[in-house]
């Protein structure tokens, strides 16, 4: 049986247990030694392992790009990227280098790098404090793209990313950090790529990761229909699968996430569904969104960020079509 | 307070070989007199390698091409200061080095005719791939150099940058990490004066490049690039010191003879008279005057090399143009992912490949 934890207790135990388990696992980022992360994810792991835990030079380019060096040498990287719209400055190392080391080399050389970083919005943080830049992410070859939305979901998913061969982008709702307490496991591993229903039902299908998982669940308990709530946790490799067996019974289907709406993963997972399942709706693909303007500060921030109110209206249009 | 002064710095410039073919005996490194020649033929094989290259992409035979023309002291004095097991981290200009480093000819010839075949890494050991975008890869050799460290290893990384890379950001970001984790890294910096058309001048206000090395508090130190010798030299000392654990950064003064890459013509932006000043300092024509003297170099000796080149540089052309004629596109979708993900499976039946299982 495991404890309850916290999100951010959860991220920091698997961190233990990686590097307690693997001598090559080293620790990394801005502030994660001594100070123990800014939201104290790495809290005491110095402590314990000095020869593997560090402090970074403000250099976000710089923690990318020696991970792709580590992990020549055999080690695996776990860096920090304190809040995504920091990775922006290392962002051509991502996608230059990162990403493309295995293909470049032909298999070669790889980078199992796992690089954690919060994002999103809810708790009332400065400008570029709270983006979703997932769809980015995605849309580079190379990269596995993961999503937390539980302590126990964290356990399980940051152990197998990890333990990855290939690259991951690991990104972290800072609302849910510290928001509730759930039991964890031990030994928890969740396979990269399978989606979770996380609650059954027939009438509609709703697709939310992350943060908007955890908004998803509390809109469906005020709708008076039978709602399937399927959390796809990885956006790369998506579970395709697992949603439009999902579409195929219900014949409804709405997407819902933090990130604007052009070109965002909505999109993706609409196409998917008018490819497999396309005779099954009985609806178009419902949306909901972040809008296309940058996420505004906190005085605006909740009328940006889909809410429970928003997500139920999704809802009731895609049940109210006909 | 009063006004105080609270650092100061000096960049040392080595120089063995000078342009008038005089030698600084004190400062000749010991090599043996068969070291002595393979220098000189590693030179000559590369020079003759980038001239083939490029006059295979005029008749169209091969893609772009980056050469080294000019540079081969530079590259080839450093890259023979490694041992066996340390690292190189190339740029894409790099071919005298990785040719010194034990890669076969025909894998350079492959990569510029469009095969990832050529950036394979044999073994998967002490090399990283050509980089394409300009300063990127010093990064990735501080990773190594740290990783070595953190593994309790010796083994050092050097890495290659031109000029022009030294204002983009990554650059300093190497420097300044490599500083703080004592990372076994050695930045060669080839200041070969062009950034394409752009002239030192208009790169930096700096009157050195090496200089940059000492805001991030490691040693900056410039060498002849032309001088085969004296890089040797300089860059053995570098490479003792990030063995220990103190990086160096050091700036071989050069010139890049030739153009940017085959896609560049330099006649747009370089005098001609600029060009004939640098001919008459070409570092191979410079060190094999140096070999005559010491009795090294006879005329025989000099056509032995220069066939044996020509032979290996011919069937490496051949064997690169074989494996143009075996390659299987389907290839591209097999190395992306260790196990390739569902989506891309569907890609890739859908592409004709035939998925396992």
């Amino acid at each position: 049986m495991g404890e309850r934890l916290r999100m951010i207790e959860a991220v920091r135990e698997t961190l233990r247990e990686e590097l307690e388990r693997d001598d090559g696992v080293v620790v990394y980022g801005e502030d994660v030694a001594r100070a123990g992360g800014v939201f104290r994810a790495t809290e005491g792991l110095a402590d314990d392992y000095p020869d593997r835990v560090f402090d970074a030079p403000v250099a976000e380019a710089g923690i990318v790009g020696v991970g792709v060096g580590l992990a020549a040498t055999g080690m695996r990287p776990v860096p920090e990227i304190q809040f995504q719209s920091f990775l922006y400055q290392g962002f051509h190392q991502l996608a230059q280098h990162v990403a493309r080391i295995r293909s470049r080399t032909r298999g070669t050389i790889s980078c199992p790098m796992t690089i954690r970083m919060p994002y999103g919005g809810g708790i009332h943080a400065l400008e570029l404090h709270s983006e979703s830049f997932e769809a980015g992410f995605a849309h580079i070859p190379g990269l596995q793209v993961v999503f937390p939305s539980s302590p126990a979901e964290t356990k399980g998913l940051l152990t197998s990313a990890i333990r990855s061969p290939d690259p991951v982008v690991f990104m972290e709702p800072t609302r849910l950090y510290r928001s509730f307490r759930e039991e964890v496991p031990d030994d928890h591993e969740i396979p990269l790529g399978e989606a979770r229903v996380a609650e059954a039902g027939d009438d509609v299908t709703v697709i939310a990761w992350g943060s908007m998982l955890r908004e998803t669940l509390d809109a469906v308990e005020e709708i008076d229909a039978s709602v399937e709530v399927v959390d796809p946790r990885t956006l790369y490799p998506l579970d395709t699968e697992t949603i439009t067996d999902s579409v195929k019974k219900t014949g409804r289907c709405v997407v819902v996430h933090e990130a604007p709406q052009t070109g965002g993963m909505a999109g993706e997972i609409t196409s998917r569904v008018n490819e497999e399942a396309f005779l099954y709706l009985e609806a178009p693909v419902e949306r909901v969104t972040g809008y296309d303007v940058p996420v505004p500060l906190f005085a605006r921030e909740d009328a940006y960020v889909p809410d429970a109110d928003r997500i139920e209206t999704g809802i009731r249009n895609a049940l109210e079509f006909s | 307070m009063p006004e105080e002064e609270r650092a100061q710095f000096t960049i040392r410039s080595v120089q063995v070989l000078s342009e008038d073919e005089s030698v600084d005996e004190e400062l000749v490194p010991s090599l043996s007199d068969e070291q002595l020649l393979e220098l000189y033929e590693q030179m000559k094989r590369s020079r003759r390698l980038d001239e083939r290259a490029v006059s295979l992409q005029r008749r169209g035979e091969l893609g772009t091409y980056a050469p080294a023309i000019g540079q081969e002291a530079a590259q080839i004095g450093s890259a023979f200061a490694m041992a066996e097991d340390d690292w190189i981290v190339p740029s894409f200009r790099e071919q005298p080095a990785l040719l010194t480093r034990g890669t076969p000819p025909h894998r350079i010839l492959q990569y510029a005719l469009g095969m990832e075949e050529g950036a394979e890494i044999p073994g998967g050991e002490g090399a990283l791939p050509p980089a394409i975008p300009v300063g990127s890869q010093p990064l990735h050799a501080v990773g190594v150099g740290w990783g070595e460290a953190l593994q309790g290893r010796s083994n050092v990384a050097v890495t290659y940058f031109g000029d022009g890379a030294t204002s983009e950001g990554d650059v300093y970001e190497a420097l300044n990490i490599a500083g703080v984790y004592d990372a076994q890294t050695v930045f060669v910096c080839q200041n070969n004066r062009y950034a394409i058309s752009t002239r030192l001048e208009k790169q930096t206000d700096a009157e050195t490049l090496a200089q940059k090395a000492i805001a991030a508090g490691i040693e900056g130190i410039q060498v002849d690039g032309n001088d085969v010798l004296g890089v040797y030299r300089v860059v053995q000392d570098a490479i003792e010191s990030a063995r220990n654990g103190n990086p160096v950064m050091v700036e071989a003064l050069t010139y890049r003879r030739s153009m940017h890459t085959t896609s560049d013509d330099p006649s747009v932006y370089r005098e001609s008279e600029e060009e004939t000043e640098w001919e008459a300092r070409d570092p191979i024509v410079r060190f094999q005057v140096y070999l005559e003297n010491r009795g090294l170099l006879d005329e025989e000796t000099k056509a032995t090399i220069d066939d044996r080149v020509e032979s290996e540089i011919a069937e490496a052309i051949d064997l690169a143009k074989e494996g143009r004629e075996e390659i299987d596109p389907a290839d591209m979708f097999r190395h992306v992912y260790a196990e390739m993900p569902p989506e891309l499976e569907r890609q890739y039946e859908a592409f004709g490949g035939e998925v396992d299982g």
